[in-house]
């Protein structure tokens, strides 16, 4: 899997250091560009039962059947309705396809090596065990994200048992 | 070396299957040389395609092809048997390709509607000597493998030295009358205008190889060098041949061919040739494609040399009439037509555009709708295979068997109409195929030992499709003698087979060792089975689709094979129903009715689980909304519907706001990532509604098993 994902890297060379920004609750996060495979506005979407809250459901991307995650669900953080700013943005992870809902989607920043802080000293959290690295642009500073560990389903078995009334 | 015509969809089957067999099989050859050996993977494999080909072949009456594969088959068995060490590896895969060159050869020709008329003799003599030699060589004790090794490397290719001269006797043998192959020199000029000599000298060669046992020609790159066609114009065309045929024959094979201004035709002491000889085994061996002593061969099979293979090659093309298609082209396809559907009704009734009175445009909308439902359905029509097709093919395998072995064996065939993906079709024909032989073989007794036993007389086998849940079944039964579960366990502890102790296995445990590779109890092999390939591809076939075996089976009760195959893209015929905002959609084979309740009819028992009295009769209730915790349904009874539903045997009856009416969906699996979160219990997969939402697909049984015990 590692392995996989380096080679990528090394393919995608001119995309190194090169992520789309997008906010959430006022806070701005990065996704590697390498991911993302389209942004679209958002589509009506099927719920499906007995999943987590922040899978919102599948919709139909011309004939994909791809499952929609709320990512503002997913930091637990509040949840505001969609507007028409609000996005979804399309990653492809490792076979995985998966729409994250944002509030909306800024720019494409391509960061220096030296720019972006790897393993930073964070409390723990359920949204900081998602964040890679940060990124500095000029005064702000973006929250770069781990796909991997975004689409990974570690912590869902706790989330489930809140989830169950039953 | 009978022609059989009368069943041409059966033919063309057979003729596609072979091919790509056939290329798989050279694929795996070529594959392996590069690897420097055989992986026992590798044997097993061969072993499949050749077992297949041999089959299919026979199913086919074209013996000769079939005793080919079969000899080869042999070979295969020994290697995979005795794993001989050090074996000569590149002797081997000349001797495969050899084959698969003669099959091919023999296959061109029945596609061309001509007789399949080549000798395999020599072929299988020299494919004996081979495996007498290997059986010499490795024979049962083969521990001193490691010393003969070396020696060994020598002994097969003088083993084809001493096996020249017979094979050289041959053919004189047969025509004693005529000139015992005497030797010509040919010497063409083509008309000054006829360009592209080069080909014509080519197409030339090519059509002498059936006449002649040795052909050598001056320039040699005709093939691929254009530049040879000025030599030619220049100097003529030089071919120095070996033949059977009289001076005469052979002379006006010549005179018939045209654009040729200048013919000279002598004959010349066989000595000349010798040089060419030379030459051409230099070159062979250098490419290492041709087995050296080739030409050995060429008397009675047109077994020609690589460079002959390509123009054959090309006229079939356009004769081919089915392709395989890559399964993702279609699945594209399919999502595109989908869009196409969804773009359609955007537009048509987009607000805008429903306001103009044009009837010109009406016509020309409903014309649009017409024509994308159609390709809706030809689509779906390309992907959906019925069974039917691969059932019936059983019927011949049954009856031809049931006349080698003097039995009598009837089949029948249950729910043949059974639609599935064309994918699963092809993965499945081969090991029904195995599966039928083998209940033939072992599993249905003998006339009298049936009588005995106080059966019938006559055998039965019952090949059964049927939907069930989110799978295909497919059943296989026979009432023959069952499975000797002592037998199997013997076999399966002399090969080393077991992993775990006897006496923790299960009956079905103990049932599911035959599908290993190389499992056979069945002590002699037969032309139809034994050798314990059959099973194996089965379960290998199975596996690429995504299904399992099941083995069950009594005693002198008969044998039941069940293959289930997952319908991950078949067609549902469902109705669509609605629950707050979302849809589901349930099979409609598993819904009995549908009503809405009157209040007094509804109760609860004392668990508080509601129920409903129906005709005298009450049923469990099982509200969607309150077990999907779906918000904005119906919750009063009285006022959604009731969908009374039955799978194996249980039912219940699921309460939805409403019906939204009946179509036939395409089955599709829940996104991986979704899929890996967690199973959900009571959906099976979802599916696109024509307006381009998706409506959740329920699985029954799983809904049933929440109510009922």
């Amino acid at each position: 899997m590692v392995k996989d994902l380096t080679e990528e890297i090394d393919q995608d060379d001119d995309q190194k250091g090169m992520y789309l920004t997008f906010e959430l609750a006022n806070e701005y996060y990065g996704l590697w560009i390498g991911y993302v495979t389209e942004i679209i506005g958002i589509l009506p979407f099927t719920e499906v039962p007995e999943l987590p809250v922040y899978v919102r459901g599948i919709f139909n991307l011309r004939g994909r059947i791809i499952p929609l995650m709320d990512m503002r669900l997913r930091f637990q953080k509040e949840f505001v309705d969609y507007d028409e700013r609000s996005c979804v943005i399309v990653i492809d992870v490792l076979e995985n396809t998966v729409g994250l809902i944002v509030d909306s989607v800024s720019e494409v920043i391509s960061f220096e090596e030296e720019d972006i802080i790897e393993q930073p000293m964070l409390s723990s959290g359920v949204s900081n065990q998602f964040i890679k690295s940060i990124g500095k642009a000029g005064n702000e500073v973006k929250l770069l994200l781990d796909c991997d560990k975004l689409l990974s389903n570690q912590e869902i078995e706790i989330l489930n048992n809140e989830k169950d009334e039953r | 070396m009978t022609k059989n015509f009368e069943n041409e969809p059966m033919m063309e089957v057979y003729i596609f299957e072979t091919t790509q067999n056939l290329e798989q099989l050279e694929q795996v050859i070529i594959c392996s040389e590069k690897n420097g050996g055989f992986t026992p993977d590798d044997v097993s494999e061969i072993f499949r395609f050749m077992h297949t080909i041999k089959g299919s072949s026979a199913m086919m009456l074209f013996n000769n092809i079939e005793t080919v594969a079969h000899s080869m088959e042999d070979i295969f068995y020994f290697i995979r048997e005795q794993k001989p060490q050090g074996l000569d590896f590149s002797a081997v895969s000349d001797l495969v390709l050899e084959c698969v060159d003669f099959i091919k050869e023999e296959i061109n020709k029945i596609t061309n509607n001509s007789d399949v008329d080549g000798d395999p003799a020599v072929l299988i003599d020299s494919l004996k000597l081979f495996l007498d030699e290997l059986r010499r060589l490795f024979g049962e004790e083969d521990s001193q493998n490691k010393n003969n090794s070396k020696k060994q490397q020598y002994y097969i290719p003088q083993e084809k030295k001493q096996g020249l001269p017979k094979e050289k006797d041959k053919p004189k043998n047969e025509s004693e009358t005529s000139s015992e192959g005497a030797c010509y020199q040919v010497i063409i000029r083509y008309e000054d205008d006829c360009t592209m000599e080069n080909i014509r000298a080519y197409t030339l060669v090519f059509g002498l190889a059936e006449l002649v046992e040795e052909v050598y020609y001056l320039p040699a790159d005709i093939a691929e060098n254009s530049e040879t066609a000025a030599y030619i114009r220049e100097n003529g065309f030089e071919i120095y041949l070996k033949t059977e045929m009289g001076y005469e024959e052979i002379k006006a094979h010549f005179e018939n061919i045209i654009y040729i201004e200048q013919l000279l035709f002598r004959e010349i002491e066989e000595e000349r040739m010798d040089p060419f000889r030379k030459a051409q085994n230099q070159v062979q061996s250098k490419e290492s494609f041709v087995l050296p002593n080739d030409e050995l061969f060429k008397p009675d099979i047109p077994l020609a040399p690589v460079a002959f293979s390509e123009e054959p090659q090309k006229n079939n093309t356009a004769a081919q009439k089915m392709i395989s298609v890559n399964v993702d082209k279609l699945d594209n396809l399919m999502n595109l037509v989908g869009e196409l559907m969804i773009t359609e009704s955007m537009v048509t009734q987009c607000p805008e555009v429903e306001v103009i009175q044009s009837e010109n445009f009406h016509k020309a909308s409903i014309e649009l709708h017409k024509i994308t439902v159609e390709l809706q359905d030809m689509v779906m029509a390309i992907r959906m295979v019925p069974l039917s097709t691969t059932f019936v093919k059983m019927n011949r395998i049954v009856r031809d068997m049931c006349k080698k072995l003097n039995r009598e064996v009837v089949l029948d065939l249950y729910g043949e109409e059974t639609e599935v993906d064309k994918n699963i079709i092809e993965h499945i024909s081969d090991p029904l195929m195995h599966i039928i032989r083998n209940a033939i073989d072992h599993g249905i007794e003998g006339e009298e030992e049936r009588l005995s036993k106080g059966k019938e007389k006559v055998g039965h086998i019952i090949l059964e499709a049927k939907n069930v849940g989110s799978d295909v079944l497919i059943v296989i039964k026979d009432d023959g003698r069952g499975l000797n579960k002592a037998r199997i366990l013997e076999k399966a502890r002399k090969n080393d087979l077991l992993t775990k102790p006897e006496e923790e296995m299960s009956d079905r445990e103990i049932f599911k060792l035959i599908l290993l590779p190389g499992f056979s109890t069945k002590e002699s092999i037969t032309e139809f089975s034994g050798r314990g390939v059959g099973m194996d591809v089965v379960t290998k076939n199975l596996e690429e689709v995504g299904g399992t075996v099941l083995v069950d089976s009594e005693m002198d009760q008969g044998t039941t094979i069940i293959l289930k195959i997952p319908l991950t893209l078949a067609i549902v015929e469902g109705m669509n129903i609605r629950v707050g905002k979302s849809r589901y959609t349930i099979p409609i084979t598993t819904i009995s009715e549908s009503f809405r309740p009157d209040e007094k009819d509804c109760m609860m028992d004392p668990d508080n689980n509601e129920m409903v009295m129906i005709r005298g009769q009450c049923f469990p209730i099982l509200r969607l909304h309150k077990h999907y915790h779906i918000k904005n349904a119906e919750t009063d009874l009285t006022k959604g519907i009731l969908i009374m539903v039955e799978q194996e045997e249980k039912v219940i009856c699921v309460f939805a706001d409403e019906l939204l009416g009946q179509q036939q969906v395409v089955v599709k699996s829940l996104p991986n990532y979704v899929n890996s979160m967690k199973k959900i219990l009571g959906l099976a997969g979802c599916t696109l509604l024509p307006d381009g939402s998706i409506s959740l697909i329920m699985d029954i049984s799983g809904l049933t098993g929440l109510r009922v015990q």
